[in-house]
């Protein structure tokens, strides 16, 4: 049996793709976390105009929320700098026992 | 980002160049800083951007105009060189590619390090002290040997030492061991250079078999990759 490596996200290979193919591209990064937060500081998310991600930087509780921002990004430019709290309710719905709290940055790719 | 700033760290990642991407958190410029290329440290920004690396944790910072910079760092990936193919070398080799290393077994008796043995992994039987100078050892490599066998592991000790690996471990009783640092000793090394080897190797959990050995060494590994010590009060 031959073992392969632990797969890295190819997020950033995906977003250099994405753009040669001359699709607007916006990459979502996690900054910075607070108490129990899924996904660790730079986890990745890269969206196309179309809303189409690859990457993640939740537990998928927030990435709806950061591919509508991404899309308005591409569309508009400028970056974004978001807090996202993640409620204990909703920690519960993607099965998390305690909320986390996580900021992230959007920016387009140019 | 601009695209060729993305295309140059894709470059770098492939390249195992240890790479730190500075993104301005206010407009979103971004530049990629090189700390281990640069000459006694470097500047703010810089010896910043080298701490979070060290660390392997991106950050945010606060640049000297009041500017938040988000440090991304891009490590090259880490790696384990296993001197000696042996029994050990199966499960050990294993359990660190799936904890994340590019895993380089030497041993130049050819017997041992057979691709039906160890399938999948980078096998060299080269001298263990010609293949660690080849595959030039860093900050992001753990070092452990299996021989035994003076001839193969002392050459490969007095290599890595001479190298910057975070970890480097020798298999053998505590009686071995005494008895190989005694030999290290005439061939020049000193007692600030045995404090790096762990030998016996492995975290003291009673290991038995050779894949309870493996998990020792593992943990051992993990422990000084993520709890490395805080450097001694005056040390350069």
């Amino acid at each position: 049996m031959t073992m392969e490596p632990v797969a890295h996200e190819q997020v950033l290979e995906t977003a250099a793709a994405w753009r040669a193919a001359g699709k607007g591209v916006a990459l979502a990064t996690v900054v910075a976390t607070w108490g129990s937060s899924p996904r660790p500081v730079g986890s990745q998310l890269v969206v196309d105009e179309g809303g189409d991600f690859v990457g993640s930087v939740s537990g998928g509780c927030i990435e709806g929320a950061v591919v509508t921002e991404a899309r308005e990004v591409i569309a508009k430019g400028g970056t974004r700098l978001i807090d996202y709290g993640v409620s204990d309710e909703m920690a519960w719905s993607v099965g998390l026992a305690c909320g986390g709290k996580c900021e992230v940055f959007i920016e387009r790719l140019e | 980002m601009r695209s060729d700033t993305l295309r140059q760290l894709l470059a770098d990642r492939a390249a195992k160049r240890l790479v730190v991407l500075a993104t301005d958190l206010d407009g979103g410029e971004g530049r990629l800083l090189y700390p281990a290329e640069a000459e006694g440290g470097g500047e703010g920004l810089l010896a910043a951007a080298a701490e979070a690396a060290r660390a392997d944790r991106s950050r945010i910072v606060e640049a000297d105009d009041g500017r938040k910079l988000f440090l991304h760092v891009h490590n090259p990936p880490l790696r384990m060189l296993i001197v000696g193919a042996v029994h050990i070398a199966q499960p050990l080799s294993r359990m660190a590619v799936l904890a994340g290393y590019d895993v380089s077994i030497v041993d130049p008796r050819h017997s041992f390090a057979s691709e039906q043995r160890f399938p999948g992994v980078d096998l060299s039987d080269d001298w263990p002290d010609e293949a660690l100078e080849r595959l030039a050892p860093d900050q992001r490599t753990a070092i452990v040997t299996l021989t035994h066998d003076p001839k193969l592991d002392d050459p490969a000790l007095i290599r890595a030492l001479a190298s910057d690996a975070f970890y480097i471990g020798a298999l053998g009783s505590t009686r071995t061991h005494a008895k190989r640092l005694a030999r290290l000793r005439e061939e020049g090394l000193t007692d600030s250079d045995f404090d790096r080897i762990r030998g016996p190797v492995g975290l003291d959990i009673g290991a038995k078999s050779p894949a309870e050995i493996a998990v020792s060494i593992i943990a051992q590994v993990t422990e000084a990759l993520r709890r490395p010590p805080a450097p001694a009060e005056g040390a350069p």
